[in-house]
């Protein structure tokens, strides 16, 4: 399938992870990825959305594939080179340049009492070693473009002096700086407004196709990854249960979880539909008698 | 099923409305009269600021007007501070400086008298609430308290409400439990306990169990996953249709609206821009704002490219003049920035505040 001899932009391997939970007493494994493998080829960039409800390792797979928590079991390739290998602060920083996150929360990513341009300059000069205010300020200048800003606007600026939808594009634009081959997003759109989501959904589509950026975007709104993915995994439990073309799996999902998930999806053209009486769309874990703990926390 | 032994509440019998006349009664038939419930008349509430001589003043809710009848659910919809959540704490008196109330009424209708829930004594509002209108706040499955078993929060919250022997109340709320589908077990355990969509389940059952006349649910389901939310949407609104009580539910999500809501109002800036029947709001919209609302979710097995609306939201400290929403709107004249526009009626029960799409020349006679 892939171009023989070129290895893959990131190769994640029967990677699964197990968290020990409780004290000293009552010590218990909850095993939060299980046995999940993918790749994203190089030299062809796209976007692979990761679904699934929380609680079902999406969090920890992307924490995984950035190297801040290391897999239990399995292995992550980057580039052919595994992940534990990075050991050095050089190699990590290597790392760092080219697979960036972008987080859920555009206000809390940002130290309110910080301006948001010291963390561009200080993404410059450590990713991108740029010299030089002048090198510097040209370099954020040019990333914050990409995303449809400019460094005008942003210079001296407060977080909270912007909108949800402009951190969350100064955001994307950091993480541009480096200029990275992977940008792991974890749920980039689910705290920004709705009449400014879509410009930052089409941001990374701009990216996958102009920049030549894969993304690993997660997310629970099947909506949107149907709207840009490629490919889609759908998780659950830790499990990924199904995968596969973005289309072909959210137009016709075989798994039953799949199914469940697509069919909780509440669209506004339902609007003649009351909602389905409960039970038919019960889910088994939650109703029943015994006290589940929620396997979150 | 509720037919099969409805479990007997205490105040039962001091409901004017209950059973009488138990058709479907849909939006519009009735417009004025017993059944209206909530009626909200011009509404400004403001967040006042003063430190060290700067004086600020965050105008969250700048003439509202709306109302809501028996047995409807209401939808307000709208981005992230254009007010809705100032707006249903305004309605349910939650208010604390440095918001306050500027001008307009808020009058409750619970089927006797009218109450401006403003001018209400301490005592006379502890009795209203609870009982006649409950909330169910934002991220509300992290207000149960921590150091209290589930059972406790019965105790405190619906005890002195519901008059009954304890072991009778007890009863109750284990038969009330089992309309939201939860086991007694819950009643033993601490909120930590319980996963995300059974904590969201026992505060609609604490919103619930004494059968208010009107509820508000803000954001009720936003923290909790996909399947899960449409499990606890139907069980509220199977609760609502039960005890044909009211609800305003806000949410920014149009699809939780369009599933849920009879009527839906969409607020930009402090003001409500359109209102109407959800599925004319939805089908239908006028005004520019709502009308891009709607384009652009993206939907399973829609492709079509979807646009993210230029400029950002208003600062509601400086909002801007005339109709707020103009600096970001396609269609604006000269006259959107130097005037607001008055809601008017394009249709029955269908109201609109926009210049361009609704002109008060157009609208029709006031009914």
């Amino acid at each position: 399938m892939s171009a023989a001899g070129r290895s893959p932009l990131i190769e994640v391997e029967h990677v699964g992870m197990t968290y020990a939970i409780g004290g000293l007493f009552r010590r218990r494994a909850v095993r939060a990825v299980d046995d999940v493998s993918f790749r994203v080829e190089a030299g062809s960039p796209e976007i692979l959305a990761i679904i699934g409800e929380s609680g079902s390792g999406k969090t920890t797979l992307a924490r995984m594939i950035l190297n801040l928590a290391t897999p239990t079991d399995g292995a992550i390739r980057f580039l052919g080179a595994d992940l534990t290998g990075v050991r050095s602060n050089r190699e990590r920083t290597a790392f760092m340049r080219q697979v960036q996150p972008i987080f859920q929360n555009p206000f809390e990513a940002f130290n309110p009492l910080k301006r948001v341009d010291h963390y561009l300059y200080f993404s410059a000069r450590r990713f991108a070693a740029a010299r030089g205010r002048a090198d510097i300020e040209t370099r954020t200048d040019k990333a914050l473009q990409q995303v449809g800003l400019s460094l005008a606007e942003v210079k001296g600026r407060f977080p909270h002096e912007l909108s949800g939808g402009q951190l969350q594009r100064i955001a994307i634009a950091r993480a541009l700086i480096s200029a990275p081959s992977l940008i792991i997003a974890d749920e980039p759109v689910s705290m920004v407004d709705a009449s400014l989501r879509m410009s930052i959904v089409n941001l990374f589509k701009t990216l996958r196709d102009e920049l030549g950026v894969s993304i690993v975007y997660i997310t629970h709104d099947l909506a949107t990854a149907y709207y840009i993915s490629d490919r889609v995994l759908i998780m659950q439990r830790g499990k990924a249960v199904e995968s596969g073309n973005a289309r072909a799996v959210l137009d016709h999902p075989q798994h039953p979880y799949s199914v469940l998930l697509k069919n909780a999806v509440l669209s506004p053209d339902d609007v003649d539909k009351p909602i389905a009486r409960p039970g038919t769309s019960r889910d088994s874990a939650d109703s029943s008698p015994a006290i589940a703990p929620s396997n979150r926390e | 099923m509720s037919a099969a032994g409805p479990p007997a509440l205490a105040n039962e019998g001091a409901r004017p409305h209950q059973g009488a006349g138990g058709a479907e009664r849909r939006f519009g038939r009735s417009a004025a009269g017993p059944d209206r419930v909530l009626t909200v008349r011009d509404l400004r509430a403001y967040y006042r600021t003063n430190h060290f001589g700067i004086s600020r003043e965050v105008r969250a809710v700048d003439g509202v007007s709306l109302h809501v009848d028996r047995d409807e659910i209401y939808g307000l919809a709208g981005e992230s501070s254009c007010g809705k959540t100032t707006l249903i704490k305004t309605i349910v008196r939650a208010i604390r400086p440095p918001l306050d109330i500027v001008g307009g009424s808020v009058t409750f209708n619970f089927g006797d008298r009218d109450l401006d829930i403003h001018a209400l004594v301490q005592n006379e509002l502890e009795a209203v609430r609870w009982r006649h209108l409950s909330y169910i706040l934002q991220g509300s499955m992290n207000v149960l308290n921590p150091v209290r078993r589930v059972r406790q929060s019965f105790v405190d919250f619906a005890f002195r409400h519901i008059r009954k022997p304890f072991p009778e109340f007890l009863r109750l709320i284990e038969s009330h439990l089992d309309r939201v589908r939860l086991a007694p077990a819950v009643l033993d355990a601490y909120p930590h306990e319980l996963s995300g969509g059974m904590r969201q389940r026992v505060t609609i059952a604490l919103a619930t169990v004494c059968r208010p006349d009107f509820i508000v649910a803000d954001e009720p389901t936003t923290a909790l996953d996909v399947v899960v939310q449409k499990d606890v949407l139907s069980m509220l609104r199977e609760i609502q249709r039960e005890i044909r009580s009211s609800m305003i539910l806000v949410t920014h999500d149009i699809g939780v609206h369009a599933n849920l809501t009879d009527r839906l109002g969409i607020m930009y800036a402090g003001r409500l821009v359109e209102e109407g029947r959800t599925a004319d709001v939805i089908r239908n919209p006028r005004h520019p704002y709502t009308t891009h609302l709607v384009t652009s979710l993206p939907r399973i097995g829609d492709l079509t490219p979807k646009r993210g609306l230029e400029g950002v939201p208003p600062n509601l400290a400086a909002p801007p003049a005339g109709c707020r929403f103009h600096p970001r709107c396609p269609l604006a004249i000269a006259t959107c920035s130097a005037e607001a526009p008055p809601m008017v009626d394009v249709d029955t029960g269908h109201r609109v505040a926009c210049w361009v799409t609704a002109p008060p020349t157009a609208s029709m006679p006031p009914q």
